[in-house]
C-alpha cells in the first residue's frame, strides 16, 4: 500500500514539472504563495524561535553545573544546536502543521467540488498549475524563514540567558562567535531546502487524491500532516548523516 | 459532431458502461439521460476524457480522442467547454477572474480585450455588472450560469453539461435549459446534457439516448419519449406523478 503512494506520488510529481501553460500565470501564483508560506508564516516562527532559543540557554546552563566547564559553552551549544537542527526542523514541523493542512485541504476541496476537473477540462495541467507554484515557494521561502529563525533563536538564547542571570552577555557573545563554523549553515539550508520540499509536496499529493466529501478533505488534511512530520525527520536523519 | 462507439467502462468488477454507441450532432441539444447509477456521468467522463474507457473509441469530428497523447488531448480541451454539476467555480476568484481564466492561460489578448468578453459572456447568461463577486455570494441559478459563462468564453466547438438542473427551483431550471439550448443553436455547438430531469428532456431533448443498467436501451427525440414499448424507459418517463398525471396529453 506504501510503495503504492510512493509510485503515485512520483507519478505526481512528474506531472508537476511538466512545461507550464504561460510562466506569467505561473510566476503570479509563485509569488501568492511566496506570501502565503513566506510572509504568513513569519510571526509564528518568529514567535517560537525565540522562545526555543531562550528555554535552551536556560536549560543548557542548568545542566552545566561543573566549575571546570566555562559559561562560554552555552552560546556555543546553543548556536550549534539551533542552527543543525533546532531551526530548520522545528521549524518545518511547524509549517507541517500550518501550510500542509492548509495545502491538503485547499487541494482536497477543489478536487472533491470538481474544480481539479474544471482545470482538466480547460487543457490546464491541473498538477502544475495548483503544485508546482507551492513547491517553488516552499523550497525557497523554508529556507529563508530558518535563516531568520536561527537568528532569532540565538538571539532569543541571550536575552533568556542575560535576563535571568544564566549567563553573562559578554561570556554569551564570546560562546557563539567561538570556533564558529560556517559549514553548519550549508547543512542547515540544504535541509530547510529538503523540508520546504517536502512540506509543500506531501500535503498536495494526500489533497488531490482525495476520493468523497468534507470527511474524507479533513482526514487527508491529518494524514498530510502525519506523513509530512515522519518524512521531515526521516530525511533530517539522511541528510544529517550524508553532510556530517 | 461527437460520435462514440462501443464504449465499456468499470470499476473493479463493476461493470458501469457496456458498449454504449452513438453520434451527437452540432447544433442540437443531445441529451444523456437515465436513473441514478445508470451510467450517464460515467459516460460523460469518459468522452470528456477524466476516465479512460476498457474499449470503444470517442470521436470529435473524426478525430479519435481514446488514443490520444497528453498534448493531443490538451488541444481538443481548449475547443470543450463544461458546465459541471456544482458548477466547479473557482472559489478563490472573482466571477469575473473565473470567466477570464481560459482567456488568461491560452490567449495573447489584451487585458481590455479580455474583460470586452467577459462583460459580454455575462451578458449572454443575464448577470451583467456581477464581475466582482465571489462564488460564495451567488444563488445556485447564478452559479450555474457564471458556469455557462466561463464555458462558452473560448467559444467552445463542444458544450458539455451536467445535471444542469440539480439542486434549481422548476422555474430558474427552464432559465439555464433555454439558455443551454439558445448557446447551442446561436453557435452551432455540440452541446451534451447529462440529467434526469424530466422538464428538460420535454423542454429541450432534440436527440436523446436513454442508459439503463449500463446499457443504451433507447434514442430518439423528446416528440418520441412519450410514445415508446421500452418498459424500462417508460419507468422511468413516467416515474413522477406529474408525468403520469400528463400521461395522455403528449
Amino acid at each position: 500500500m506504501n510503495f503504492t503512494n510512493f509510485g503515485r506520488y512520483l507519478l505526481l510529481l512528474k506531472a508537476v514539472f511538466r512545461r507550464p501553460e504561460k510562466f506569467k500565470i505561473y510566476l503570479q501564483a509563485i509569488f501568492k504563495q511566496m506570501d502565503f508560506i513566506g510572509v504568513g508564516s513569519l510571526g509564528l516562527i518568529a514567535i517560537i524561535s525565540t522562545f526555543i532559543g531562550a528555554v535552551m540557554t536556560l536549560q543548557i546552563a542548568f545542566q552545566l553545573v561543573s566549575d571546570f566547564i566555562p559559561k562560554t559553552i552555552i552560546g556555543s551549544v546553543n548556536r550549534d544546536s539551533t542552527i543543525l537542527e533546532l531551526s530548520p526542523t522545528i521549524s518545518a514541523i511547524v509549517l507541517a502543521g500550518k501550510i500542509g493542512s492548509a495545502i491538503s485541504s485547499e487541494i482536497g476541496t477543489m478536487r472533491v467540488s470538481e474544480q481539479i476537473d474544471a482545470l482538466e477540462i480547460m487543457g490546464i495541467n491541473s498538477p502544475g498549475y495548483l503544485i508546482l507554484p507551492k513547491i517553488i515557494a516552499g523550497i525557497t521561502m523554508v529556507p529563508l524563514l530558518v535563516i531568520v529563525s536561527m537568528f532569532l533563536s540565538i538571539t532569543g538564547g541571550y536575552l533568556g540567558g542575560t535576563l535571568s542571570g544564566a549567563v553573562t552577555p559578554a561570556d554569551y557573545m564570546q560562546g557563539i562567535t567561538t570556533d564558529f563554523n560556517p559549514y553548519t549553515i550549508t547543512v542547515s539550508l540544504v535541509k530547510a531546502f529538503v523540508f520546504g520540499f517536502i512540506i509543500t509536496s506531501v500535503p498536495a499529493y494526500e489533497g488531490f487524491y482525495v476520493k468523497g466529501g468534507a470527511l474524507e478533505v479533513a482526514q487527508a488534511s491529518t494524514r498530510a500532516v502525519v506523513v509530512s512530520c515522519i518524512s521531515i525527520l526521516a530525511c533530517d536523519y539522511i541528510v544529517t548523516q550524508l553532510l556530517l | 459532431m461527437i460520435e462514440i462507439k462501443d464504449i465499456y467502462k468499470s470499476f473493479g468488477d463493476n461493470e458501469v458502461l457496456k458498449g454504449i454507441s452513438g453520434k451527437f450532432e452540432a447544433g442540437v441539444t443531445n441529451l444523456i439521460i437515465g436513473g441514478s447509477g445508470s451510467g450517464k456521468t460515467t459516460l460523460l467522463k469518459c468522452m470528456i476524457g477524466l476516465h479512460q474507457p476498457e474499449k470503444g473509441t470517442v470521436e470529435y469530428d473524426d478525430r479519435e480522442f481514446t488514443t490520444m497523447n497528453f498534448e493531443e488531448r490538451i488541444q481538443i480541451r481548449k475547443e470543450i467547454g463544461m458546465l459541471f454539476q456544482g458548477s466547479a467555480l473557482f472559489d478563490s476568484m472573482t466571477v469575473e477572474e473565473n470567466i477570464m481564466f481560459p482567456l488568461n492561460m491560452f490567449t495573447e489578448q489584451s487585458r481590455k480585450e479580455k474583460l470586452e468578453r467577459v462583460n459580454f459572456c455575462l451578458e449572454r447568461v443575464n448577470l451583467e455588472g456581477k464581475n466582482k463577486l465571489f462564488p460564495a455570494e451567488l444563488s445556485g441559478g447564478m452559479k450555474k450560469r457564471v458556469g455557462i459563462a466561463r464555458a462558452i468564453a473560448m467559444n467552445p466547438k463542444y458544450l458539455f453539461v451536467d445535471e444542469p438542473n440539480s439542486g434549481l427551483d422548476p422555474k430558474t431550471s427552464i432559465v439555464i435549459d433555454e439558455l443551454i439550448k439558445e448557446l447551442t443553436e446561436e453557435y452551432n455547438t455540440t452541446t451534451i446534457v447529462v440529467t434526469h430531469d424530466m422538464n428538460s428532456v420535454m423542454g429541450i431533448g432534440d436527440y436523446i439516448i436513454f442508459l439503463h443498467d449500463g446499457k443504451k436501451f433507447w434514442e430518439g427525440s423528446n416528440k418520441e419519449i412519450a410514445h415508446t414499448d421500452v418498459q424500462e424507459l417508460n419507468d422511468f418517463v413516467f416515474a413522477s406523478r406529474f408525468m403520469k398525471a400528463a400521461k395522455g396529453k403528449f
